[in-house]
C-alpha cells in the first residue's frame, strides 16, 4: 500500500522499524560477533562490541574438540536425504492429486495434513523402542527415514498447491501440436513445476535442519546433527561461550540465508494455502 | 481432467505416500496405545503385564501431570499472547511506507531460522546470564538489580526464548494478510473521519482475523511440543516448574524407563493436540473448496 506519508512521519517510522528489526536481530548478531573473541572478553563486563581483538581461534578450536565437521555433514545428510526421499515419494503423489483428482483427493490431503498434527511426544515411545531394537539408534538412517515421514504431508501438501496452478490447457495444446508424452513432460510440465519443487525442497531442508525433537532423543553422538550437538554446550561445567558462539554461527548460518531467500515459501508452506 | 493418467495410474502414484503415512501414523499409535495398558518398565525386562487403565490413573492422578498442563498451557498462552500482539503490532509497523521495509523484514524474520537449541543456549548464557550476561550489564547501567532469569522466573525465560523464535512467523504471516488489504476501503473510511482506532478495529483486524485464527491454530499444534528449549535450558526444572506435557512423557519414558506409564502420557498428549487440530483442519478444509 503506497499512502501518501509527511517525510517527518515516515523518518518516525521508519526509525522505530529499525530500531526494532536490529533489536529482534540482535541476539543472532551478537552470536557472530561473541564468536571472534577469545573466551576472556565474551564474559566481559563491560562487553566490547567491536573494539575487540578479532580471533578466529574458536573455529579452529570446535573443530579440533568435538570434530564440528562430521556433525555439519551428519546435518547435511539428514537435511537433504530426508527431504530428497520425501520428494521422491510426494512428487508422484502430488502430481497424481492435482491433476487426476477423484472425489477423495480432499478426504486424503486433509487426512495427510492430520497426521502432522499428530504430537511427536505420542510416537516417541515405540520409535525409540523400534529403533533400538532394530540398531538403529545414533545412526543417520533412522533419522532420515523418521524426519522425511513427519515433514511428508507438508512436502505434499506444498507441492499440490504448486502443481494445481499449472494450467491443464496447456497440456492439451502441446498434445495438439503432436508433442509426444516424452517431449510433452521434458519440455512442457518439468520447466512449469520445477520451481515448485524447488521452494518446496528449500523450506524441508530447513525444517529438517532446524528439528530438535527427534534428533536430541534417537542420537547420541555419532549420528548427532548440529541440533543435537549444540546441546552438549548446556553443560554447566565452565563458559565456553566463544566456543558456543562458533558453533552456532556456523549451525545457522547457512540455514539463515537460505530462509531470507524463502519467506514467500515460508508463508504458503506453512499455512498450507490458507494465508495467501 | 483424467487425460494425462488413467485412474489405476493414478491411484499407483498415490499409493506409496499414502501407505507410509498410514504406517507411521498407525504403528506409532497402535503401539503407543497398547503400553499404555501394561505395566512395563525397561529396567525390568520380561516383566510386562496387563494392567488396563492402571496407568492412566496413575498418571492423571500424579500431581506432575497437573503442573505439566498447567505449565502447557502456560507456556503455549505466553507465547501466542506475545506474538500475536507482537506480531500484529510489528506487521502494522513494516506494512508502512517506510525506507528500507525488504532489509528490516530480513532482520525480523531471521530468529525463525534459528534452531532451537542454539537459541535456548544463546539466550541462557549470553544475554539472561545472572552476572556475565548482557542483560544483567544493562541492567546494572540502570542501577537496576539484575534478574536471576532461570532462578527466579524459569517459566517467562522459556516463554521468550521461544517467542523470540516465534513471532517472525506470526508477523510475516499477518504481514502478508495485510499487503492484500484493499486500500480504498481504508481511504474511504479515513475520509469519513474515522480514526486510527476504529480503522485497525472496523476495518484491518476483521481482514486479518482469518490469518490470525491460522497462526494461533499453527503455533499451537508446534507449541504443545516444546522441548529442545527445555532440555538445554532448565531440564525441566527446577523442580517441575518448567516441566510441559511434552517433557514430562520424555522424563516418563527416557529418564525412568517407564514405558507404560510414558504411553499413557502420550496418548493423553495426542488427545490434547487432536482438539487443537480439529478446529485447524476445518479452517484450511474450507479453503481448499474455495
Amino acid at each position: 500500500m503506497a499512502r501518501e506519508l509527511s517525510p517527518r512521519r515516515r523518518a518516525t517510522l521508519t526509525t522505530a522499524a529499525w530500531t526494532i528489526g536490529f533489536l529482534i536481530f540482535f541476539p543472532v548478531l551478537w552470536t557472530f560477533l561473541t564468536s571472534f573473541k577469545t573466551e576472556g572478553e565474551a564474559i566481559a563486563i563491560p562487553p566490547s562490541f567491536l573494539f575487540f581483538d578479532w580471533t578466529l581461534e574458536n573455529y579452529s578450536e570446535v573443530q579440533e574438540r568435538s570434530n564440528y565437521l562430521r556433525h555439519a555433514m551428519n546435518s547435511v545428510i539428514i537435511a537433504f536425504g530426508s527431504t530428497f526421499l520425501g520428494l521422491l515419494v510426494a512428487i508422484p503423489a502430488a502430481w497424481s492429486m492435482a491433476f487426476s483428482p477423484t472425489k477423495s483427493t480432499r478426504g486424503i490431503l486433509m487426512w495427510m495434513l492430520s497426521t502432522k498434527m499428530l504430537p511427536p511426544v505420542g510416537a516417541l515411545v515405540p520409535i525409540y523402542l523400534i529403533c533400538r531394537d532394530l540398531g538403529l539408534l545414533d545412526t543417520r538412517s533412522a533419522l532420515v527415514v523418521i524426519l522425511m515421514l513427519m515433514n511428508l504431508p507438508i512436502i505434499v501438501w506444498m507441492l499440490f498447491t504448486y502443481f494445481r496452478e499449472i494450467p491443464g490447457d496447456i497440456l492439451e495444446a502441446a498434445r495438439m501440436d503432436g508433442a509426444s508424452l516424452r517431449k510433452e513432460i521434458t519440455y512442457v510440465l518439468v520447466p512449469m513445476a520445477v520451481p515448485g519443487i524447488a521452494s518446496t525442497l528449500l523450506l524441508n531442508v530447513i525444517l529438517a535442519w532446524n528439528e530438535a525433537f527427534w534428533t536430541l532423543n534417537l542420537t547420541a553422538d555419532d549420528a548427532a546433527p548440529l541440533s543435537a550437538f549444540i546441546a552438549s554446550y548446556s553443560s554447566p561445567e565452565g563458559l565456553f561461550w566463544a566456543k558456543l558462539s562458533a558453533a552456532s554461527t556456523l549451525a545457522i548460518a547457512p540455514i539463515l540465508v537460505l530462509g531470507w531467500f524463502s519467506q514467500k515459501q515460508l508463508v504458503r508452506g506453512l499455512t498450507f494455502g490458507a494465508v495467501k | 481432467m483424467a487425460t494425462l493418467h488413467t485412474r489405476a495410474s493414478a491411484r499407483a502414484m498415490l499409493s506409496p505416500a499414502v501407505l507410509l503415512l498410514l504406517a507411521w501414523m498407525l504403528i506409532p499409535l497402535g503401539m503407543t496405545i497398547y503400553f499404555s495398558l501394561l505395566r512395563y518398565n525397561l529396567l525390568m525386562p520380561g516383566l510386562e503385564s496387563f494392567v488396563g487403565i492402571e496407568n492412566y490413573q496413575y498418571f492423571l492422578t500424579d500431581p506432575a501431570f497437573f503442573d505439566a498442563i498447567w505449565n502447557t498451557l502456560r507456556l503455549v498462552g505466553g507465547i501466542l499472547l506475545i506474538t500475536i500482539v507482537g506480531g500484529t503490532l510489528l506487521a502494522l509497523l513494516l506494512d508502512q511506507p517506510i525506507w528500507g521495509q525488504g532489509i528490516v523484514r530480513l532482520l525480523v524474520i531471521a530468529p525463525f531460522f534459528v534452531m532451537p537449541t542454539v537459541s535456548a543456549l544463546v539466550w541462557k548464557n549470553m544475554l539472561m546470564h545472572p552476572v556475565n550476561g548482557l542483560f544483567a550489564w544493562i541492567a546494572d547501567i540502570f542501577g537496576m538489580q539484575p534478574i536471576d532469569w532461570f532462578a527466579e522466573a524459569p517459566m517467562l525465560s522459556v516463554i521468550l526464548i521461544v517467542s523470540w523464535g516465534w513471532l517472525p512467523f506470526a508477523t510475516l504471516i499477518t504481514l502478508t494478510a495485510l499487503q492484500s488489504l484493499d486500500s480504498e476501503q481504508r481511504e474511504a473510511a479515513e475520509m469519513d473521519g474515522a480514526g486510527p482506532l476504529s480503522i485497525f478495529f472496523y476495518i484491518i483486524l476483521p481482514h486479518i482475523s482469518r490469518a490470525l485464527t491460522v497462526v494461533v491454530l499453527i503455533e499451537t499444534i508446534f507449541l504443545l511440543s516444546v522441548f529442545a528449549e527445555i532440555l538445554v535450558t532448565t531440564n525441566g526444572g527446577p523442580g517441575t516448574a518448567t516441566t510441559n506435557l511434552t517433557f514430562l512423557v520424555y522424563a516418563q519414558a527416557l529418564l525412568q524407563f517407564d514405558v507404560g506409564l510414558a504411553s499413557a502420557g502420550g496418548v493423553v498428549a495426542i488427545v490434547l493436540a487432536n482438539i487443537v487440530a480439529i478446529f485447524l483442519l476445518r479452517l484450511i478444509g474450507k479453503n481448499l473448496e474455495a
